[in-house]
């Protein structure tokens, strides 16, 4: 089923790079990776001076799959099909788009659940920990396969924006410009606080077994994380709107502890389905590397210093209602960049729809989105042409 | 005709232009949709960036690629390092801030050089109401009645002056004009501009 909008049927790509002879993935712990799979997808086309090609960074639990659709009895399109398509503000018309699911996930790249070469078994907990700037390693690697030596703009939300920080500051001069949404230069404590209770949810799932479950997966926890997690994307207005004190079917209340309110079916929804697509292991991992983002903690807590080296322009994006990543910390970020008279433009988008926001208020962020593409791509192409 | 345009666009607007030099890195306070910054980035290729508080007027200023920092001018200016910028404009809004002094200071301090125009409330009109009616002036700079006003600093030219006096700072250029004819207002300024253009410095003048 797809849209007139969209950019129709895609299919997911797989890069392996590592194995033997070739260069292993060093990771922040120390320890090597190797081989490494990263799956991708790509949309539109890259062309002749190859200026125009735009990553995208997923979020917590997002995939490579941005936009369209993988067949045509899809259902649901890629997770940002209303930002990326023909016209739409990542113009595929005009840019070569490329989205990679990162490492230490389950949507197809190397994570806990891969099998280990060397044991032929699943990693598990034998995992390495892994960081942000461990994923943006990979993607530089997969930017080289696709012999691509500067991207117009590297963008993402949440968790994404932490890798497109960090890719502004490990590889200044792979990036035209660095689009942050809904982001901080480091998780907040009440932020790894949410993280631990959700993984003390997970580990307390007796299916869990030190991460050695097989068919028998830790739902249970996974869910109670996720229903934890989303709580923290919302906002007390967005909750007051959405379900108020409304109750399920019934008149009134059960006076026992199964669903009542609506939004306790909700919250159980959320969970559910987030067990069909999301493992476990996968999410202790993740959600470490981003407890342990701290994106200037090697230069002694001083932002303005680890920013100095940063080339790109910026495009910051916070939302008013937002708590989780909040705007104060998309401040920081542009207080850090003004101090080093790094270009940036910065919005706080009023919304009331809290985190969640980067995926629903796409009508401002085309605006700004496409506006800002538009003029660096104008600046890159003019740059070429003197060139 | 020269009043026609001036009318329409804000007469201000292209005093500040005048006074702006080619290539000059510039903070425009309050940028509104970015016409002055956009013009001065396209005819005098400036290095330019403002602040805004309405996020419709950032979209705007966006669309023109006239970078912009949201931003609310009463948390002071503590982001941007002491002389990044050669000028500093404020176009009509020193009046509604919080505390006008504080902001001047730091304008001072980020810029080599400060632009503002400034609304005169010593303007005859805005006097003879006060005094002839008895009754808070309303005019054309100054449409608003005294409830509902955003403008909560009024001041006249020499009230100014002496803020910067206080505030160390120097008067490099006065441009008084008034709303239909500029010779009384150059005469006497604070009673006949309805706004003043001032370039000032904290800085001595021989390090300029």
């Amino acid at each position: 089923m797809t849209k007139d909008d969209s950019i129709g049927t895609v299919t997911p790509k797989k890069f392996v790079f590592g194995g033997k002879g070739e260069v292993a993935l060093l990771l922040d712990c120390g320890k090597e990776l190797r081989p490494v799979t990263i799956e991708y997808e790509t949309y539109g086309t890259l062309n002749k001076n190859k200026n125009n090609a735009v990553l995208i960074i997923h979020a917590l639990t997002g995939n490579a799959h941005v936009a369209g659709y993988h067949s045509k009895d899809d259902k649901k399109p890629g997770w940002w099909d209303e930002m990326i398509g023909p016209g739409k503000a990542f113009d595929t018309d005009k840019y070569f788009i490329v989205c990679s699911n990162s490492i230490g996930g389950c949507s197809g790249s190397t994570g806990p659940r891969s099998i280990n070469a060397e044991t032929k078994n699943p990693y598990n907990l034998t995992f390495p920990v892994i960081t942000i700037a461990d994923m943006v390693r990979a993607q530089h690697r997969l930017m080289q396969h696709l012999s691509i030596s500067k991207w117009l703009a590297i963008a993402g939300g949440s968790m994404g924006g932490m890798q497109v920080l960090q890719w502004s500051i490990d590889y200044p001069d792979c990036a035209e410009s660095i689009i942050a949404i809904a982001t901080t230069t480091s998780l907040s404590p009440q932020g790894i606080a949410f993280d631990w209770v959700g993984r003390e949810a997970i580990m307390s799932d007796p299916n869990w077994d030190n991460g050695n479950y097989e068919d028998n997966t830790p739902e249970k926890g996974l869910a109670t994380a996720r229903m934890l997690a989303h709580i923290t994307y919302l906002s007390d207005k967005s909750m007051n709107m959405k379900f108020g004190r409304r109750l399920g079917k019934q008149d009134n209340y059960n006076y026992d502890f199964t669903k009542n309110f609506q939004v306790e079916s909700y919250l159980e929804h959320q969970g559910q389905r987030f067990v069909e697509r999301f493992d476990a292991n996968c999410y202790l991992y993740i959600t470490r590397a981003m407890d342990y983002f701290d994106l200037a903690a090697k230069d002694n807590g001083n932002l303005d210093s680890t920013l100095s080296v940063a080339k790109a322009s910026f495009l910051v994006i916070s939302f008013s209602s937002d708590w989780l990543f909040s705007p104060e910390d998309s401040k920081k970020i542009v207080r850090g960049l003004r101090q080093n008279n790094t270009d940036v433009v910065y919005c706080n988008i009023q919304s009331s729809y809290g985190h969640d926001a980067f995926l629903l208020e796409t009508e401002t962020l085309t605006s700004l989105i496409s506006d800002f593409l538009k003029c660096r791509y104008k600046e890159s192409s003019n740059v070429n042409e003197h060139s | 005709m020269l009043t026609n345009i001036a009318e329409r666009y804000r007469s201000d607007l292209y005093k500040i232009i005048d006074l702006i030099p080619e290539k000059a890195r510039v903070l425009d306070l309050g940028c509104g949709d970015g016409t002055l910054l956009h013009m001065l980035i396209e005819q005098k290729k400036i290095k330019g960036t403002g602040i805004e508080f309405s996020q419709d007027k950032i979209l705007e200023c966006v669309k023109k690629g006239v970078p912009v920092v949201h931003g609310d001018l009463n948390d002071g200016l503590d982001e941007f390092q002491d002389n990044t910028f050669d000028f500093v404009i404020l176009s009509r809004t020193l009046q509604s801030v919080n505390r006008p002094d504080l902001l001047l200071a730091a304008m001072g301090r980020v810029g080599r050089k400060v632009i503002i125009s400034f609304i005169n409330m010593g303007f005859f009109k805005s006097r003879c109401q006060l005094m002839f009616y008895g009754k808070m002036p309303i005019t054309k700079t100054l449409p608003h009645t005294w409830y509902n006003t955003p403008n909560t600093h009024l001041a006249t030219i020499k009230d100014f002056q002496s803020l910067c006096s206080e505030l160390n700072m120097y008067i490099i250029n006065k441009i008084p004009f008034g709303n239909k004819n500029n010779f009384p207002a150059r005469v006497w300024p604070n009673m006949f501009s309805s706004t003043c253009v001032f370039a000032i410095t904290a800085q001595a003048p021989e390090k300029l």
